[in-house]
């Protein structure tokens, strides 16, 4: 059957949202915009990361900041041979659990092997790669190109093997 | 809630406090037979609408079928280019990615003839003077800038006939 006469058009729908973070969460952003990684301490004694607002065990509210290393291993893995538009990379790349130095529970982040899957392993060092400061007077515009760190998850743009950057 | 003990480097600074969360779907709308038909006689500055054989009234834009009766809508009719304003609603509330100067009027217009109404904007009356009867009509964009597009039609005007009588447009209030 022949393919039908009709138009067709591009249709996109939008939604500005902005999210308030609370204090906790609000430290952990502040940190990664300074260029470091935080974590909580938790009613045992270990360290979450990133820090949550109440014990997981427990329920009581937790008020210590830690910090923790910007390396860490492997713990968990999955490869993504096509990613889609919004990914973290336009090009393949792991998500992965990494559990930094210093914490007690493994972080969700990305690590960029160049492309490879046979150079990721569970258990492997691993460095966050940075983007660059928040330039002084930088705008809210500036802010949204994505090229400098704003307190986002994204400052820091993925992990790469620990001693490739 | 309890203070928060700080490490040394955040403390003295500027807290994050919100981040940008934006959400974004990209669609491809297919217009389907009927409505494609429509679009493309707007491009040609004509209104048409389609006709239930059962219950006779006139839908626009068409779908290709009644959703009363469940049956096809093959009859075209031509539209008038002016109709009644049967709601309204004045804006004055700024929100991402407006175009218009506030406050303006979105309203729903009932195109004589047809038996369902459109939404499309009110201009050249002060937003405070549009009400429900006022009879309007199509302002269209130059002839080179149509295309199938309802921004074919760049607002309604009233066209000075007096109000329409309720019982006209009661049925679609």
């Amino acid at each position: 059957m022949a393919e039908p006469d009709v138009l067709v058009a591009p249709s996109t729908i939008e939604y500005p949202f902005r999210r308030t973070t609370g204090p906790v969460i609000g430290a952990f952003l502040t940190a990664l915009r300074e260029g470091f990684l935080v974590g909580i301490k938790s009613s045992d004694g270990k360290v979450i990361v990133p820090p949550v607002e109440y014990d997981p065990y427990t329920a009581d509210a937790l008020t210590e900041i830690v910090e923790v290393g910007d390396a860490g291993e492997v713990t968990a893995w999955s490869w993504v041979a096509e990613p889609l538009d919004g990914q973290p990379l336009d090009r393949p790349f792991a998500f992965a659990l990494i559990k930094l130095d210093g914490a007690d529970t493994a972080m969700l982040h990305v690590v960029d092997t160049g492309g490879d899957p046979a150079a990721i392993a569970t258990g492997m060092r691993v460095r966050a790669r940075w983007k660059p400061p928040r330039p002084v007077g930088a705008s809210e515009e500036d802010d949204a190109t994505g090229a400098h760190r704003v307190g986002s998850i994204l400052d820091i743009e993925c992990f790469v093997p620990e001693g490739e950057n | 809630m309890p203070e928060l003990i700080l490490p040394a480097r955040l403390q003295g600074i500027e807290q994050v406090r919100s981040f940008r969360a934006p959400a974004r779907l990209d669609y491809q709308f297919t217009a389907g037979l009927a409505t494609t038909r429509f679009l493309r006689a707007v491009a040609e500055k004509r209104l048409v609408g389609q006709r239930c054989p059962k219950c006779q009234k006139v839908y626009v834009p068409p779908r290709g079928a009644c959703p009363t009766d469940g049956v096809p809508t093959e009859e075209e009719v031509e539209l008038a280019h002016s109709g009644t304003v049967t709601t309204f609603c004045v804006v004055n509330v700024q929100f991402y990615g407006q175009v218009m100067e506030l406050p303006y009027v979105s309203a729903l217009i009932l195109l004589d003839g047809s038996d369902i109404p459109i939404m499309h904007l009110i201009q050249e009356v002060p937003y405070d003077q549009v009400h429900m009867g006022m009879r309007v009509e199509a302002v269209w964009v130059p002839d080179d800038e149509l295309g199938p597009t309802l921004e074919s039609i760049k607002y309604f005007r009233p066209n000075g006939e007096p109000d329409a009588d309720w019982e006209t447009y009661k049925d679609n209030v």
